[in-house]
């Protein structure tokens, strides 16, 4: 059995060591701190850390005014709020300054689970995404979110990195993290499955059954999705002709939108999208939203046997 | 250090030369805002020459006091006093809204002497916080002023800044509120009532300094006041009159997003002199 992490608390364990490292790194959160696990930054740090409430505009523009004076800000909410309520002011103060501003949002994507449609954000990355200047990480696991933290906190301008709530299975033999290069895990020329965040664990089991049937899939984690790693997009599209898409996120603006934009205009091939078909989320478990939503390995599974010449 | 200490009479010859800038520059570029523009004419001018702590040579300097010009459309304000102040050439004024301008229709960061974009209302006292709490965590003693609208005021973004700059406290943050009373379709006390400001204020923990925006005397007591001012932050609620300077621009909504044409700049341009 693989290890298991809450990507929250990799991410507050990481800002407390940038803490140490970094004398301007300062955090705001939106009341919401023991959720996001800025709160372990908080208690070591005290000055240099601010809770905002319930006002998640302020804090983002907040945040501009601190970086304006060359801090480092991480800004943390829920991905609803971070990159929903507060998108002007991303787009103007943050975005269009070009600001070190480092925008971590948690409890990303359907497997919020029982808080339901109003939490779930299946639309933030598609809204991050249309901003000029903005560089989008969407670690798949634990380790990977500690690598995701460190290289925003040492790349210039703004971040927005996408993390789930519930624990997730690290995987294992994926090499070193480069910010903005994608991961070839598995070798394969039948089928390409590209895919980020939650999604990867689901593909890898894909992966491993569609080999017991013959079928040899290239699996790529895409942890960088602005800007995205084309040379391997267009690489695998050559080599397999046929892309299957895996996200925990809207099937318009995402990942598999990104990727339709590069082949589109390159290279041409079959672009299959496993995600959020046009629906608001619901309550239930993460187990069981997977399953409603169509985004488990065994979809995964069928979308490739399905597709496959 | 950019501070030269004017007497009252000096400051108000200066507005008025201010106040020509924005008249020629916003009749060369066609189009502006003169409305909001000369309303706080007075009260930045009084600011950048005999309070703000900077150095045009050195526009990074750490130590400098920090201005943010929050109602964004009336930049021209702004550039005038900048240029006024010696960080760029003046001739660069009459490339206001060009392509390529270092001078675009909304505050930026390609002009020098500006630190943060603006132009969507609403997020400039949160941008100012922030430049404050950098100061507490740097431990400077560098103040922060920005310049808010009374339209903008409708903006929530301004209300959540004003709870949490009171609720950390932060008492080297200057307000400066141009209240000329007209926004875009009409009069603010027809369009969505803002009143009563002072008490408004007051409530979410500010101190709260009422002025005629036009009164020189009033503006510089105002600013030293604010500097005495420990554990809150300060607004100056500055009564003025839109379009002030020009009779003809005063009062008059329309002026608020329209530019004069060549033969209105010239009679402006002969009232200011």
């Amino acid at each position: 059995m693989a290890e298991q992490y809450y990507q929250r608390d990799v991410y507050g364990e990481t800002l407390v060591k940038l803490g140490a490292l970094d004398k301007n790194v300062v955090v705001l959160d939106a009341d919401l701190s023991s959720s996001t696990r800025t709160n372990l930054f908080a208690q070591k740090f005290p000055d240099r850390f601010y809770n905002f409430g319930v006002a998640e505009q302020n804090m983002v523009a907040t945040a501009a005014g601190l970086a304006s004076c060359g801090k480092t800000v991480f800004v943390s909410t829920f991905a609803v709020f971070a990159s929903g309520r507060a998108w002007d002011q991303v787009r103007l103060a943050v975005s269009y300054n070009n600001f070190n501003v480092k925008i971590v949002a948690t409890h990303a994507g359907i497997t919020v689970g029982p808080d339901g449609a109003s939490h779930q954000a299946l639309e933030d990355i598609a809204l991050m995404r249309v901003l000029a200047n903005m560089n989008i990480v969407v670690p798949c696991d634990g380790p990977q979110t500690a690598d995701a933290i460190m290289a925003a906190a040492s790349l210039p301008g703004p971040f927005y990195v996408r993390l789930g709530r519930p624990k997730v299975s690290t995987i294992e033999n994926k090499g070193a993290f480069k910010f903005g290069e994608a991961q070839q895990l598995t070798d394969g020329d039948d089928v390409t499955i590209a895919a980020c965040g939650i999604m990867v664990s689901e593909a890898h089991s894909a992966v491993k059954n569609l080999a017991q049937k013959g079928i040899k899939a290239r699996l790529i984690n895409i942890h960088t999705i602005r800007p995205l790693d084309n040379e391997t997009i267009l690489k695998a599209a050559r080599e397999t002709k046929l892309i299957i898409v895996c996200e925990e996120h809207n099937t318009i603006g995402g990942l598999a939108s990104s990727i339709d934009e590069v082949v589109a205009e390159s290279f041409p091939v079959k672009v299959v999208r496993v995600g959020v078909r046009n629906r608001f989320g619901q309550s239930g478990t993460p187990q069981e939203l997977l399953k409603e939503y169509n985004l488990t390995s065994s979809d995964i599974e069928k979308a490739v046997l399905s597709n496959i010449s | 250090m950019g501070n030269n200490q004017l007497t009252v009479k000096e400051l108000e010859a200066r507005a008025r030369i201010v106040r020509r800038l924005i008249i020629q520059m916003l009749a060369a570029a066609g189009s502006g805002h003169p409305g909001g523009s000369l309303s706080a004419a007075d009260l930045i001018t009084a600011l950048y020459f005999n309070i703000l702590r900077f150095d045009p040579k050195n526009p990074e300097w750490p130590e400098r006091d920090r201005f943010h010009m929050s109602k964004g459309h009336c930049c021209p304000l702004w550039y005038a006093v900048l240029a006024e102040s010696g960080y760029f050439p003046k001739e660069q004024l009459f490339t206001l809204r060009q392509l390529g301008s270092i001078l675009q229709g909304h505050p930026d960061r390609k002009t020098p002497g500006v630190e943060v974009a603006s132009g969507s209302l609403g997020q400039g006292l949160s941008v100012a916080m922030g430049m404050s709490l950098a100061a507490r965590i740097d431990k400077k003693d560098y103040r922060v002023y920005v310049l808010l609208g009374d339209g903008e005021s409708q903006e929530g973004n301004i209300w959540e800044a004003a709870m949490a700059s009171a609720h950390f406290r932060c008492d080297n943050l200057c307000a400066i509120l141009d209240s000329n009373g007209c926004q875009i379709d009409g009069k603010c006390e027809d369009v969505m009532g803002l009143e009563p400001l002072s008490a408004k204020w007051q409530a979410f923990g500010w101190h709260v300094i009422e002025i005629n925006g036009h009164d020189m005397q009033q503006i510089l007591s105002a600013y030293e006041e604010s500097r005495k001012i420990k554990n809150k932050p300060t607004i100056i609620i500055a009564r003025t009159v839109k379009g002030k300077g020009v009779s003809f621009m005063e009062g008059v909504i329309g002026f608020h997003g329209k530019a004069p044409t060549a033969e209105e700049a010239q009679r402006a341009l002969k009232e200011l002199e």
